[in-house]
Parts: structure tokens; C-alpha cells; sequence
């Protein structure tokens, strides 16, 4: 199921040689609904190139005679966050300072585990898998405040290290799965093979393994970084104000009461953020549904 | 050359692991143990917890009584009794919050979601750029998403502000500011976001249907939509059931969309328990952390139908 | 010495019993194959031998060195598998190097070694190309280079041809056989193809429920097949079975109002058994218009399935089904009442109480 491909190829009735009544419907639906699809995608932009004249003495529907990127500007550099006006950038380089290296370390640990699991069971290997993969259904409730202490023993509480290993954390079960499942679709008598050839559990990740598995890492990749990218929770509770991920700086943003509200800014701001996970998504769709959908329907 | 010694065999299996065994057993295990066990104390916040202050600060269930008996968690004053048989339950506060959105939210988005897929497997044109259309907010923070139907929403300017303003002056939309309907403005927001990925499992969900099913069916002179309904729909049950349990896991977690969009307002009214839990982390830690022990609750009753398939499944075998 | 010798070897996966005390021993130089239908524990045995699997309880010696517990790369083992199991992302030259690059060999040894194996096998065109460039055949060659390479003396193949169409795999068969003339190694060859197992093996070992049911020279296995198990398995057509009982001190098998004469029987004391059954192959049986008294069994033709050289004749004889192979050209019509003559020296007799062969 994992692998099945969206591209396949539908396998519903034919199509009939002309528009038919069925599907004008059919059409219909699917049209109707690509509308409030995009519709708050539109609103986004346009209120973001409105000045803030427009947006209180116009229609939100109606997009603007005169664009104007100020809003950006002013979201970018010198929206106030609260306590700074320093803009949503602060927050930008935040969150790539947390993304990057949460996936680097969620992805290395996440795929040895799985290699592991799929490839050199030992006692009890099973036990903890199934645990792991029951604890991706623990409400982050159930865990926050016991990491809040393990971080603070740690010394690493309200920094960067600690929201690192958080998403590390809850990162595990899915990407462990994701990737026990890929390493044991692989034929296992390659596996045989590397190990006649006397190559060891090191050698045989690397060498042999890796090399084919540039797609799952990629379906990695992007399954983490937006995952990442898109936390509010973790940020705001593990990463300490001056680290505060893009989602926390936009919601601070936005509920900053300093100079009265100005939609332009923040829906500039909305868009800013959601920016990273869009141009991943729109660039690597194929690869984002295969995540998603292996992730989720398995067997 | 003797046996070697089990605990070596495997041995960089076993410490490339070390770091998911603490994980599972420090986190997961232990995180849900403790936070359980302490679910029974009066405990303030301290810099490390001990058995001896888990037996000092042993309450039994009195977090719990004072959880139930908190009207932000629940309350249920407006049960009145209309007509012969029907009653009319009337509750709220979090707990009900949450619970309302989650089975708004597994309704619409899965028959929405299947709708759309059935739609998209007609060989339809432009198939990749509707995907595309449905499956983009998946990809958004709940952040995002919560701000943009904010302003959408907004009484002010938004959606009721544009329809008067274009001479529908009855239109009225300011559900984000109701009380009674704050709920169902999240849930608008909330199925925007997730349809599209239920769609997508779906889809996957029917092209991993046999081609011959097709074939049999039309042979057999049965309409395409009874086709769907009858034998689809029933082939589908894995996938409709894992589609459940990860709309409705999700929807118990709710926290980042509610905060975005409505910060629990106007009032209170749109609390759910992940906001109430860590807002008393602070104040009230005992309750938040019996609060959350509810929520593990939920989440059991709601895993004990895919629990059961999966186990199923694994004795057949 | 011999080259590979197995003792007392048990394998359990949980509480089930995969591989039950087995003993083998191979001698140097000798082509092996270990055949059963599919769950027999013959791949499950190969792979022990390979080292891949931990068994529950014995040894393991190759050259006489106990390799019970080392790792498959210092066994001296070279291994080819059904799937090829070739590196994808390697070259062919990469594939066959890379064991050897892990044991650290000097890169002037790896392609000499390299050089040789692709000259014996005929891929040295290949060696630059990737195996999903090759085809089904060209890739097993390939594998078969990767073992040969490591220069050891004992080569196990997991059913190598099992995935190549009718064709190449009667090709490769030949050449396995070449190759094996010519290197002189010690190959175990695990295949659920009794053609494979009849033209390639010095001894072939049947296998059934993790026990090995009989260990001879495919001949023997044929003509003497050791058990019930082993005749019905060996053979295609399958033997015929009739069951009956041996009357007069053994001199006679009865069965319905048939009775053959029993003498040139190569076997053990046939003595009187009231529960016996005899097996005679479709071949070892001719048919003849008149009744030879103790010879011959009354049969009535019911279809024939013409082969090409051969016919196979299905016939009912005593309300049994049975089968007999003649040359096409006798081919007799439908429903033609011909009479069954035995080659009583060619038969097989098992006692059907404990299945084994008198």
C-alpha cells in the first residue's frame, strides 16, 4: 500500500466519448471545490499587497489597483513580535536553525532504528518497535511537561539542543517506520548476499543500502522539514524566547496589539511562513504524497 | 569455537538502537507512567519528583473530582427533556469542545474526502493540478491556516463585511465571535486543511483496488456508483479505518489551529483540553497532568477499533 | 576430510522444528543438491551452512574447521541466490570486487581475480555495466562471477535458475555442469526442480519436514527410491502406486483379482505383508493385447496425452488410475481393452505401514 502510486492510472468506469451529464457534475464537484480550495490562498495575497487604507475601506474579494510589497517589508524586517520589532525574519532564521539540524538528527537516528528493526533483529526488537509505533498515538500532553523536566536535567531546557531532540523524539515512530518498512521491501537475499561478501552492519547501510534508498531519505526529508517547520507546540515550549520557530513569531505578530492591527502585515506575514512548506510541496509532489500516504496506510 | 555470547550478537544493532530504546523506554513509557502516577498528586512544580514526594503528595482522585467538576473542562447544566422520548444535551466547556470538532471533523472530511476521490478516479483531466488544489493546505502550519480563516472570518472585514458591502446587507457570517457557533468555524478551518489528505488516502485507497473488479462488475451490468457503494466501499474498510484513527488522533490533539484562530475565544468558549492542560501547567499542575491522563483515555477508545483489526490481522496470519 | 560436514544440526524457529538432527557429509569435490517441495527446510539448511541463520543445536565444519558459530564471510563459502542479489547501484565489475575490497585484497589481486572469473563465465563485455542493463541471464552469471571470485571451495546455490525462463535455464544448466567439471569445487545446490536435481547432482539429498528422506546418486534415488515419499516426489509422470498385500512367503503381489509374479524383485525379504504397495513408473510398464498370467494386469484405455516423442497413456485397470509411457506411434484408441506388462525387476515394493521400500 505504501508504494501504491496515485499515478497509476484511475480505476473507475471509462470515460464516454462526450460531456455527459455525469460529468458535468463530476466537473462541477471537483471545481466547486478547488474554489474553497483556493480561496483563502487568494485572500492571502491579495491583503498582503493591499496598504492598509484598502483593506479597511474595501471588500477583501476585491484585489488591489495599486500592489504594493510594503506590507512584506514591514512584515520581514520590523513587525513588532511583542517585545521587538525586528519582523518575522528573526523567526525565519529560527526555524532554519531548528529544522536543519532536527532533521539531520531525527533522519539518523530514525533510519538506523528502522535499518535495525528490518535487518538485525535482536531480543526484544519487536517489543520496542510496537511501542514506538503505539506512542505515535500519545497525546503530546501525556509528554510535555516530563520532557520539560528531562530537558531541564538535562541543562539544556528553553535552547536550541532541546527543541532539536523533541522533534527527535516525536519524529521516531513514523520516520522508523517509514523506513524499517522501505529496508524490509528490499530483497533480503541481497542482504545475504553483503553478508557472504563479508560486509558488516556498518558496511552494508552504507554502501548497500543507502545508495538505493535515495527516495525514502527524500520522503524523509520533506515529511521532516515541513513537520518541522510547521511546529508551534514544541517551539513555544522547549525552544526559549530568542529561539522561537517562524509559527510562534507569526502568532506573536499577529496578536501584538502594538500600532493597532494591520492585516496587510499580518497576512504577509501568514504567507512568509507558510512559504518553505508550499515551495516543497509544490516542487516535490510526487514525493509528499508517497510520504504522507506511506506514513499513514501501511501493510 | 563456542556459542557467543547472545548479548554481543548483533552488537551494533543493538547500540545503533540505544538511543530509540531510551527514547521508548525514558519518553514513552516512562513520560505516560509518570505523568499518570503524578495524575493522583497535589504536586507543585519542583525540580525533580521522587517516589517520597509522589507518597507526600498522594490526593487519590481528588484532581480528578475537581477536573469534572470544572465548568472550563465541562459542564452539562442544559439538559432538558423536549418532547416524548428526545432529550437535548447542552454542554460546554473544553472537553465537549474537542469532542464536537472531532466528530464534526471525521464526518465531513472523510465523506468529503472519499466524495473527491471517487471524483478524481473518473479519468478525469487535469487530475495532478486538482490534487495539487486539495492536498496544498495539508502542507501549512496550523499556525497559517488559523490566521488566514481569522481574517476571513473576521466580522470586521472579512467574508460578512465584503457580502454587505456588495448589497447582500442580511449576510450575516460571524460565527469566530458567537459562542454558540465558535466551534463550527474552527471546524470550516480544520477540514480545509485536512480533506485534502484524506482525499489522497482514498485515492491511493482505490487505485489499490483490482482492476478486475471493474471488469466483473460491468460484465455484470452494475452501475458504476452501486459498484462504489456496494463493493468498493466495503474493500476500502483498512483504509477507511486508518483514515479514522488519524483524522480523529489528530482532532483529540487539537491545539495550534484553536490558538491561531480563536486563542479559546470569545471567552472561553472555544477551549479544547491540550489548551486548558497547558495553561495549568503553572498554576495547577496536579489537574493538568489528571487532564491529560483523560486525554490518554480518549485516545485509547478511539485506537480500540484499529487495535483490534491490526491484532486481528496478525492471528490470521 | 570431507569438505562440508554437518552434525546432529537442529533448527527451531520458536517451538517449531525446522531442521530435525540432521547429518551430512559431502565429499570434496561433489556436486550436491538438496530436493523437496516447498517448506522441506532445504534453503533453510543453506543458509545455516552459509551462516546466515544460527542454529538451535550442532555443528557445522567446512574443511574440516568448525564453523559452527563464524560469520559467513570466514566460512569459505561463496553463495549465488535465486533473486541474483546483485548491488544495483554498482557495476558488474563493482558487484564482484566488493566483497573482496571488504577483505582489504590489494587492487592488482581484486582484478586478476576479477579478470579470471569474467573470462571463465564470458561477461567480460559486462563489466562496465549496471545489472539492471543485463538481462535475467547475463545477471545470475554474474552472481555465479561474485562467488567465484572469493577463490573458496565450497559453493552453495540457492535455486540460481528458478527465475530465468525454460530456455536459459536448461542453458545455464549445461553450464553450471561445464563449470563444475572445470573448477572442481564443492557445490551444495538447493532446487524444487527434480530435472535440475537428476542432471547436475553426484548425490541428490531429498528433503522432507527438515529431514533428509534419502541421500543417493540420482540413479539410485530413481530406480530405488528409499521410501513412498521419494518415489511419488521423484519422477514425472509419477509412479504408479498400487496397493495390495504379498502372499505365497512374498512370492506373489495381490491386489483385486490380479496377482504378479514377484521373482527378480531387486529389493529386501518381501515375506507375507498384508498391507503393501507396489510402484511402477509410466516407462517401466508396456502394453500387450494378450494376458500373460503373473505378468500382466487388464486395463481398459481411457485418454492419451500425446508429447511429442513419447504418448502418456492414461488407462483404468482394476477401477485404479494408472499411466503408462509408450512410443507415440502405439498409441492405442479409447476405450480398447490391452493388458499391462510389469517389469518386475524395475518395481518398487513399500511396506505401507511404515511407507519405507522392502
Amino acid at each position: 500500500m505504501a508504494n501504491t502510486p496515485l499515478a497509476a492510472g484511475p480505476s473507475g468506469a471509462k470515460p464516454k466519448p462526450f460531456i455527459t451529464p455525469q460529468r458535468a457534475v463530476v466537473y462541477t464537484v471537483l471545481i466547486v471545490c478547488a474554489i474553497f480550495f483556493l480561496f483563502p490562498l487568494y485572500i492571502m495575497v491579495i491583503t498582503s499587497l493591499k496598504n492598509i487604507q484598502e483593506i479597511q475601506s474595501g471588500n477583501i474579494f476585491i484585489p488591489t489597483m495599486h500592489p504594493t510589497f510594503d506590507a512584506w517589508e514591514k512584515a520581514w524586517n520590523s513587525a513588532c513580535t511583542g517585545l521587538y520589532c525586528e519582523g518575522i525574519k528573526v523567526g525565519f532564521w529560527n526555524s532554519i536553525k531548528i529544522t536543519v539540524p532536527s532533521t539531520i538528527v531525527s533522519i539518523i537516528v530514525a533510519s538506523l532504528t528502522g535499518y535495525s528493526m528490518a535487518n538485525w533483529p535482536f531480543k526484544f526488537s519487536e517489543v520496542f518497535f510496537t511501542i514506538l509505533l503505539l506512542s505515535s498515538f500519545i497525546p503530546y500532553v501525556v509528554m510535555i511537561y516530563p520532557l520539560v523536566i528531562i530537558t531541564r536535567e538535562l541543562g539544556i531546557y528553553s535552547t536550541l539542543p532541546a527543541v532539536v531532540l523533541v522533534h527527535t523524539i516525536f519524529g521516531l515512530p513514523l520516520l522508523t517506520l517509514l523506513f524499517r518498512n522501505y529496508f524490509a521491501s528490499l530483497p533480503q537475499e541481497l542482504f545475504k548476499a553483503a553478508r557472504v561478501d563479508g560486509a558488516g552492519y556498518w558496511q552494508i547501510f552504507f554502501q548497500v543500502f543507502a545508495p538505493m534508498s535515495v527516495p525514502i531519505f527524500t520522503v524523509a526529508v520533506i515529511l521532516q522539514v515541513t513537520g518541522i517547520w510547521n511546529d508551534f507546540l514544541f517551539g513555544v515550549i522547549y525552544a526559549g524566547p530568542t529561539n522561537y520557530p517562524m509559527t510562534v513569531q507569526l502568532n506573536n505578530i499577529v496578536n501584538s496589539a502594538q500600532g493597532g492591527k494591520a492585516y496587510n502585515v499580518d497576512m504577509a506575514a501568514t504567507i512568509l511562513t507558510g512559504l518553505v512548506p508550499l515551495a516543497i510541496y509544490f516542487f516535490s509532489g510526487k514525493y509528499f504524497v508517497r510520504g504522507i500516504a506511506a506514513g499513514a496506510v501501511k501493510g | 569455537m563456542n556459542r557467543p555470547n547472545p548479548l554481543f550478537r548483533n552488537l551494533n544493532s543493538k547500540i545503533a538502537s540505544l538511543p530509540m530504546m531510551l527514547i521508548v523506554l525514558g519518553v514513552f513509557v516512562g513520560g505516560t507512567v509518570w505523568t499518570v502516577l503524578f495524575s493522583f498528586t497535589n504536586i507543585k512544580i519542583l525540580p525533580i519528583f521522587t517516589p517520597k514526594q509522589w507518597i507526600d503528595g498522594f490526593v487519590g482522585f481528588a484532581n480528578y473530582k475537581r477536573l469534572f467538576n470544572s465548568d472550563r473542562w465541562m459542564s452539562c447544566p442544559a439538559i432538558t427533556k423536549i418532547g416524548q422520548e428526545s432529550w437535548q444535551f447542552k454542554c460546554t466547556g473544553a472537553m465537549p469542545n474537542m469532542i464536537t470538532y472531532a466528530i464534526l471533523a471525521i464526518i465531513i472530511s472523510i465523506s468529503l474526502g472519499f466524495l473527491l476521490a471517487v471524483m478524481m478516479d473518473q479519468k478525469i483531466r487535469l487530475e495532478g493540478m486538482f490534487r495539487t488544489i486539495y492536498l496544498y493546505p495539508f502542507a501549512l502550519s496550523f499556525i497559517v491556516t488559523g490566521h488566514v480563516w481569522a481574517w476571513i472570518m473576521s466580522p470586521e472585514y472579512g467574508l460578512q463585511h465584503a457580502m454587505r458591502e456588495l448589497g447582500w446587507t442580511s449576510f450575516s457570517f460571524g460565527w469566530i465571535a458567537d459562542r454558540q457557533m465558535v466551534m463550527y468555524a474552527i471546524v470550516i478551518a480544520g477540514i480545509w486543511q485536512g480533506t485534502g489528505f484524506v482525499m489522497a488516502l482514498m485515492l491511493a485507497g482505490l487505485r489499490g483496488i483490482d482492476e478486475d473488479i471493474w471488469k466483473a462488475a460491468r460484465v455484470d451490468g452494475i452501475p458504476a456508483w452501486r459498484t462504489y457503494i456496494q463493493i468498493v466501499l466495503p474493500m476500502m474498510k483498512p483504509v477507511m479505518v486508518t483514515t479514522f484513527v488519524l483524522v480523529a488522533s489528530g482532532a483529540v490533539r487539537i491545539y495550534d489551529l484553536v490558538v491561531a484562530l480563536t486563542d479559546g475565544g470569545p471567552g472561553i468558549s472555544s477551549d479544547v483540553p491540550s489548551r486548558y492542560i497547558y495553561q495549568n501547567f503553572s498554576a495547577n499542575l496536579g489537574q493538568s497532568l489528571s487532564a491529560s491522563t483523560v486525554m490518554l483515555v480518549s485516545m485509547a477508545i478511539v485506537l480500540i477499533p484499529w487495535m483490534r483489526m491490526e491484532f486481528g490481522k496478525k492471528s490470521q496470519a | 576430510m570431507h569438505s562440508v560436514s554437518v552434525k546432529n544440526l537442529t533448527l527451531k524457529f520458536g517451538s517449531a522444528e525446522v531442521l530435525k538432527n540432521l547429518n551430512l557429509d559431502v565429499e570434496e569435490g561433489e556436486f550436491i543438491v538438496l530436493l523437496g517441495p516447498s517448506g522441506c527446510g532445504k534453503s533453510t539448511l543453506l543458509n545455516c551452512l552459509a551462516g546466515l541463520l544460527e542454529l538451535t543445536e550442532g555443528q557445522i565444519h567446512i574443511k574440516g574447521k568448525n564453523v559452527t558459530w563464524a560469520e559467513p564471510s570466514e566460512r569459505g563459502i561463496g553463495m549465488v541466490f535465486q533473486s541474483y542479489a546483485l548491488y544495483p547501484q554498482m557495476t558488474v565489475r563493482g558487484n564482484m570486487s566488493f566483497g573482496l575490497k571488504i577483505a582489504g585484497l590489494p587492487k592488482a589481486e581484486i582484478a586478476k581475480r576479477v579478470d579470471r572469473a569474467s573470462e571463465i563465465l564470458q561477461i567480460g563485455p559486462l563489466l562496465d555495466r549496471k545489472p539492471g542493463a543485463l538481462s535475467g541471464g547475463q545477471r545470475q552469471r554474474v552472481a555465479i562471477g561474485r562467488a567465484l571470485v572469493r577463490e573458496v571451495d565450497v559453493f552453495l546455490f540457492d535455486e540460481p535458475l528458478s527465475n530465468l525462463d525454460a530456455k536459459l535455464r536448461s542453458e545455464l544448466r549445461v553450464e553450471l555442469k561445464r563449470l563444475h567439471n572445470r573448477l572442481k569445487n564443492t557445490m551444495i545446490y538447493v532446487t524444487h526442480d527434480q530435472i535440475e536435481a537428476l542432471t547436475l547432482a553426484d548425490r541428490i539429498a531429498i528433503m522432507r519436514g527438515g529431514i533428509i528422506q534419502q541421500l543417493d546418486a540420482p540413479q539410485t534415488i530413481y530406480n530405488r527410491p528409499a521410501n513412498l515419499f521419494v518415489a511419488g516426489f521423484i519422477g514425472s509422470p509419477a509412479m504408479n502406486f498400487i496397493k495390495g498385500e504379498t502372499v505365497d512367503g512374498g512370492k506373489r503381489f495381490k491386489f483385486g483379482d490380479v496377482s504378479l509374479d514377484l521373482a527378480g524383485y531387486e529389493g529386501g525379504a518381501i515375506l507375507d505383508r498384508p498391507k503393501a504397495i507396489i510402484g511402477l513408473r509410466p516407462e517401466h510398464l508396456s502394453m500387450v493385447d494378450e494376458a500373460i498370467p503373473g505378468h500382466t494386469i487388464p486395463a481398459v484405455v481411457e485418454i492419451d496425452e500425446p508429447m511429442g516423442a513419447d504418448s502418456l497413456v492414461w488407462l483404468l485397470a482394476e477401477g485404479r488410475q494408472m499411466s503408462v509411457r509408450v512410443p507415440v506411434e502405439h498409441r492405442p484408441a479409447p476405450g480398447k481393452q490391452v493388458h499391462l506388462k510389469v517389469d518386475i525387476a524395475k518395481a518398487s515394493l513399500f511396506d505401507e505401514t511404515n511407507e519405507l521400500r522392502i
